[in-house]
């Protein structure tokens, strides 16, 4: 056997190798833990081996805020990234406005999620609020509180004046990367608008779309300030999203050892389709270098 | 001793964990014995390296377990085995 490097460098990632097991392995095994047990306070438990997550998997409760889980994410990734393209490829590339748009393209992010909630929820009051206010002004029937149609339409519109900014700031730095002999190869070649975007953009910004698409999926998946905030998980259990269940079952409920089930069963679904989505844009054009003659 | 009473520790789940990093260890040692993760194009169509085939299997087998759990009343035991299988096709496949 020959050994091809020297393996003490791993010991450089011990402390955060202990920073993570400290911080999220032990809490996870104490969840497993729990989920196989049931307890009634007191630090005492019994034994209920597969009992919570029969439970959880065949529970309607569950299914519906899985599917409005999905649905939330699915609208918010199909609105996000195309739109933080757009606006990222419209921004300028230099000049004093170039600093301008970053700092007004950070501001949302910088706001906490429950200020933001907050702020949600006054503004598009029909009563008090600018948004509401303008939008029944114009004869248009609009109550977040009592409409589920209306309460999905303002957190879906608030997740995206939140967090559009944050794949717009992601591909902005994936476009000023691109060396301008790119650009200069593709003008003398003749290249149309839209070739210069699918052939030397877009797979430039491919990392970092890669980050922006799962940073937005996890993000949004595990949604629960602002929507808890604006709606309450209301009208009805319209808006009632995994994490909202989730805490009324083990906080309102106290049901630790079904809420630590929904949490290992919640926890495994993220893993797989952040695994699907990192496996799929990690591969997808991974062979399929431009042809001249499609430039 | 640290009290670690407030894990409310079971023996079923201190065997999986066991089971768990056993692997993990075991992919070390396998790592140390022929480096370089043996990467290869198999039946998914994308390189995979020895520890992209145990997360998948271990994934894989969590969901094979789920599923058993909601589709049958039938004994985990028998998902065990399924998942046995499993790993074995992974490893020889993928």
């Amino acid at each position: 056997m020959e050994k091809t490097w020297n393996n003490k460098a791993w010991f450089f990632v011990l402390p955060v190798l202990l920073l993570v097991a400290f911080s999220a392995v032990i809490p996870l095994m104490t969840v497993v833990n729990y989920s196989v047990q049931d307890t009634f306070g007191n630090n005492q438990f019994f034994w209920a081996g597969t009992e919570w997550f029969t439970e959880i998997l065949t529970s309607s409760r569950f299914h519906d805020a899985l599917m409005r889980n999905l649905l939330f994410s699915a609208i918010i990734l199909a609105i996000e990234v195309p739109l933080g393209i757009l606006v990222a490829l419209a921004m300028p590339k230099k000049g004093i406005w170039v600093s301008v748009c970053l700092v007004l393209m950070a501001l949302p992010l910088l706001i906490p999620w429950n200020v933001v909630g907050t702020i949600w929820q006054v503004f598009a009051r029909t009563d008090i609020g600018l948004l509401g206010y303008a939008v029944a002004s114009m004869g248009i029937n609009y109550n977040y509180g009592q409409n589920p149609l209306d309460a999905w339409v303002t957190v879906i519109v608030m997740d995206v004046w939140h967090w559009t900014s944050l794949v717009v700031l992601l591909c902005y730095a994936g476009l000023v990367s691109i060396p301008d002999a790119y650009y200069q190869a593709a003008k003398i070649d003749g290249a149309s608008r839209w070739a210069v975007f699918r052939y030397i953009q877009l797979p430039k910004m491919g990392r970092v779309l890669l980050i922006a698409v799962l940073l937005r999926f996890m993000d949004s998946f595990m949604i629960y300030t602002e929507p808890f905030v604006v709606t309450g998980g209301g009208p009805g259990s319209s808006t009632t999203f995994l994490s909202i269940d989730l805490v009324k079952m083990a906080v309102g409920q106290f049901d630790l050892g079904p809420a630590a089930a929904m949490s290992l069963v919640y926890f495994l679904i993220i893993l797989l389709l952040s695994w699907v989505f990192y496996t799929a844009m990690t591969n997808v054009g991974a062979d399929k270098a431009p042809k001249r003659d499609q430039l | 001793m640290i009290d670690l009473s407030w894990m409310a520790w079971t023996w079923p789940t201190a065997i999986f964990f066991v089971a768990i990093f056993g692997l993990i260890a075991l992919m070390g040692v396998w790592e140390y014995v022929s480096p370089g993760g043996h990467p290869r194009v198999g039946v998914l169509r994308f390189e995979t390296t020895r520890g992209d085939r145990l997360f998948v299997s271990l994934l894989g087998s969590a969901f094979l377990c789920l599923g058993w759990l909601w589709a049958t009343d039938l004994s985990l035991w028998y998902a065990l085995v399924l998942c046995a299988v499993f790993f074995v096709l992974v490893f020889s496949l993928v």
